[in-house]
């Protein structure tokens, strides 16, 4: 019995033990600013910054349901929070704000595609804000929302959190869309453009320069940008983990009432983890928003949720490594590994990439039933996932149909 | 109620409750019932002719919430796929009116037993899918968190809708058997129409049926102990695994019939119905107390008019309508899920 949970708890350190742990990690950041280098500056290094967002956001969704072990099916309306923060505070939508001459905030005429300055003043409608600025903006308007939406699921546990979750996701979107004239027929602003959308979105320039940081025909900069989100990212998550609050984070996900009797201030920690979690998504949000040039209702699916929360699962819930590894495999698998299913379409009498969310539910399923602690799990949780399995050596193994885990009544 | 709720808590008797909680217990559905009589002063014929297309829509969301909560009531599972479930028998009636190019033109008698006969396969057909589902999806987790089988039910959810994809991409038109939009009679200047008579003559029954089948008959015995407490349930020798096929099969059956049912109604069928439909169902089965079978169908109905209340447009002056319906249906869900997590009218149950 103690040979398998020692072989459980062995993290699998035997490749990464000839060199310290602060050596691989300079190494692999190293690796990750040259690689725009290796990989051209075509279709793959664009797919590499649409993963590098999702990074992010699967990395915030982690806190939420890794750490702090509440499911959030809705993770979306962060994101579509934040990509709309960026849309508000970087295009044209409010063209009437300071009388037609809209609001302009370390922009420049090229990042906020202005046609001709007129007396070398920017004078294009709209408000425009820097987009660094716009991230930290987002970040705490995505947080505070995290808190709003958090607070009334305080109470629950589980699948009841999932569902309240998921409607949160449905419902945000849905509000967006619906307020092309003022919300409920009150007042007139048109907030989203409905299902059009809004377009074009300023793009990124430094505060303090006049040239935009990157072209289409050189998407290395824009990588950059989003790599250096992915780093903040990856230090917050970090230093949270293995802070106080990380640590009443992970109390709460195993034993709430414990937590609570060991002094966990319930409240304020889970709402915590959604306001991070929040927060990063709203972070990414902005980012996906500048860099697509678009903020359209349609990219708030469901099917988004599941995707980031597909990426923690499959990678391993609670571990930062495991979920960007989780996240980067997904994501490429959407942009490649799908697309070359296209070659099956011929044979098979039908088109195989019409049914890329069916494959993604297929590998989900089969993933869960297979090796439910993902990729590369967090040692906590494997030893919790494989509890039976360690139980089973001291006493009888249990047999397959064995009910009494599923009316256990902790979550 | 007693013999219609599967989960029922323990026989110890009900503590004295307090001004507050009656209070509480009453206040959402007495909110919302003035929400409609306001609404009916505000606008008194098109809210009747809203309260029944709710009534005949929401015995569709009964028929599926039915599902959610037996199949939760059992296993403490949302199953996600459900909705997919509903929508399959939809698919499956669709194809068979195609299939034997039975039309409006036919006599009255032919039409009659090809319905009950359809009805039959597509009940058959999405029984038999639940059923396989529980067994590929479900079973093998049974000793995993109960994290893994509500993401397997997602995986399983997105499967079926793109079976659904690939058998019909397009919206597609369902024969018009039964002149679902004809004025059956008129009754407050309100026109009842041939598909809101037979949704409720089928669906009646059914729910009449389901009823008695679980709150009479050994298997349904079965059922209400497995729910109870499936290691007691086990020692009495009860087949726990095969109690559990049986309610994943009961829910399908209704699913199936639900689904032949909307595509009469509707006249016409997507891939994607099966997803929202599921959740507005799920909506049902919270609102009535999940695990409690009554409660389901009356949450149903009530989800029925909320949405078509919504749909009509005007509420008390608010610019609602279809765009928002679902907005409106998740907002209820949330709040009921937030104060009332035992349903309108329910006793605690386990996750309460």
């Amino acid at each position: 019995m103690t040979g398998s949970v020692a072989a459980l708890r062995d993290t699998g350190s035997s490749i990464g033990g000839w060199l310290p742990r602060w050596a691989w990690m300079i190494i692999a950041l190293i690796a990750a600013i040259l690689f725009p280098y290796i990989a051209g500056s075509g279709d793959f290094l664009d797919a590499s910054i649409q993963t590098l967002a999702y990074v992010i956001m699967a990395l915030g969704l982690n806190i939420v349901v890794g750490f702090a072990g509440l499911l959030d099916l809705g993770y979306v309306a962060f994101y579509a929070i934040g990509a709309f923060v960026i849309g508000w505070f970087g295009s044209q939508q409010f063209p009437d704000v300071n009388g037609g001459k809209g609001i302009h905030i370390l922009v420049s005429d090229r990042s906020t595609f202005q046609p001709k300055l007129s007396g070398g003043k920017l004078d294009i409608a709209g408000i425009h804000i820097n987009f660094f600025f716009v991230l930290f903006i987002a970040m705490a308007i995505t947080a505070l929302w995290g808190v709003l939406l958090g607070a009334p699921t305080l109470r629950l546990r589980g699948d009841y959190l999932a569902i309240v979750t998921l409607a949160f996701g449905e419902i945000v979107p849905r509000i967006f869309e619906n307020s092309t004239s003022g919300l409920f027929g009150i007042g007139s602003t048109d907030f989203s453009h409905g299902r059009q959308g809004i377009t074009p979105i300023d793009t990124i320039n430094l505060p303090w320069s006049h040239d935009i940081l990157y072209t289409d025909a050189n998407l290395r900069p824009a990588y950059w940008v989003a790599l250096g989100m992915v780093v903040f990212t990856i230090f917050v998550n970090r230093r949270l983990r293995d802070s106080r609050l990380g640590r009443a984070w992970i109390a709460v996900r195993e034993d709430e009432v414990a937590a609570a009797s060991m002094g966990v201030n319930l409240v304020r920690t889970k709402l915590w983890a959604y306001a991070m979690g929040a927060a990063f998504g709203g972070f990414a949000g902005v980012f996906l928003g500048s860099y697509n040039n678009t903020v359209n209702v349609d990219q708030f699916e469901f099917g988004f949720s599941v995707f980031i929360l597909a990426m923690v699962i499959v990678g391993g819930m609670g571990n930062i490594w495991g979920v960007i590894v989780g996240a980067i495999a997904l994501s490429m698998m959407n942009r490649y590994g799908l697309p070359q299913l296209n070659n099956l379409s011929e044979p098979l009498g039908f088109d195989v990439t019409a049914i890329s969310f069916g494959i993604f539910g297929f590998f989900l399923l089969i993933m869960m039933v297979l090796r439910p602690e993902g990729l590369i799990p967090s040692g906590r949780r494997r030893l919790e996932l494989h509890e039976a399995e360690i139980d089973g050596d001291i006493e009888d193994a249990r047999p397959v149909g064995d009910m009494s885990q599923m009316y256990e009544v902790r979550q | 109620m007693e013999a219609a709720s599967i989960a029922e808590t323990a026989s110890a008797p009900p503590p004295a409750r307090k001004v507050g909680d009656v209070l509480n217990a009453y206040a959402l559905p007495l909110l919302l019932f003035g929400a409609l009589v306001a609404q009916f002063i505000y606008e008194p014929t098109g809210t009747l002719e809203n309260v029944k297309t709710g009534l005949s829509n929401g015995m569709v969301w009964a028929l599926i919430a039915l599902g959610y909560t037996l199949v939760y009531g059992i296993v403490e599972l949302i199953n996600f796929a459900h909705g997919e479930v509903f929508m399959i028998g939809a698919f499956v009636s669709t194809s068979l009116m195609q299939t034997f190019g039975v039309t409006d033109q036919t006599s009255l008698a032919v039409i009659i037993v090809v319905i009950i006969l359809f009805l039959a396969l597509a009940m058959t057909a999405s029984a038999t899918l639940n059923v396989l589902i529980e067994r590929a999806a479900y079973r093998p987790l049974r000793n995993a968190p109960k994290l893994a089988p509500l993401i397997t039910a997602i995986g399983m959810s997105f499967i079926l809708q793109n079976v659904g994809l690939l058998w019909r991409p397009t919206p597609d038109q369902v024969p018009d058997l039964i002149g679902s939009h004809d004025v059956y009679f008129t009754i407050f200047k309100v026109d009842v129409l041939h598909s809101d008579v037979f949704a409720v003559i089928v669906t009646v029954p059914l729910l009449i049926a389901l009823l008695w089948f679980v709150g009479n008959t050994r298997y349904g015995k079965a059922m209400r102990a497995t729910a109870q407490d499936p290691d007691a349930a086990r020692l009495m020798g009860i087949d726990v695994d095969r109690t559990i096929s049986l309610t994943f099969l009961l829910g399908g059956t209704m699913a199936g019939a639900a689904g032949l049912i909307y595509a009469l109604y509707n006249l016409t069928v997507r891939f994607n119905m099966g997803f929202t439909a599921g959740l507005i169902a799920f909506t049902a089965a919270v609102m009535g107390g999940i695990g409690n079978l009554k409660g389901a169908v009356i949450g149903g109905l009530i989800i029925g008019v909320i949405q078509a209340v919504s749909d009509g447009g005007n509420f008390l002056g608010l610019q609602l309508g279809e765009a928002w319906t679902p907005a409106v249906v998740f907002g209820i869900l949330i709040l009921v899920m937030v104060f009332r997590p035992q349903g309108l009218f329910g006793e605690e149950t386990r996750e309460g």
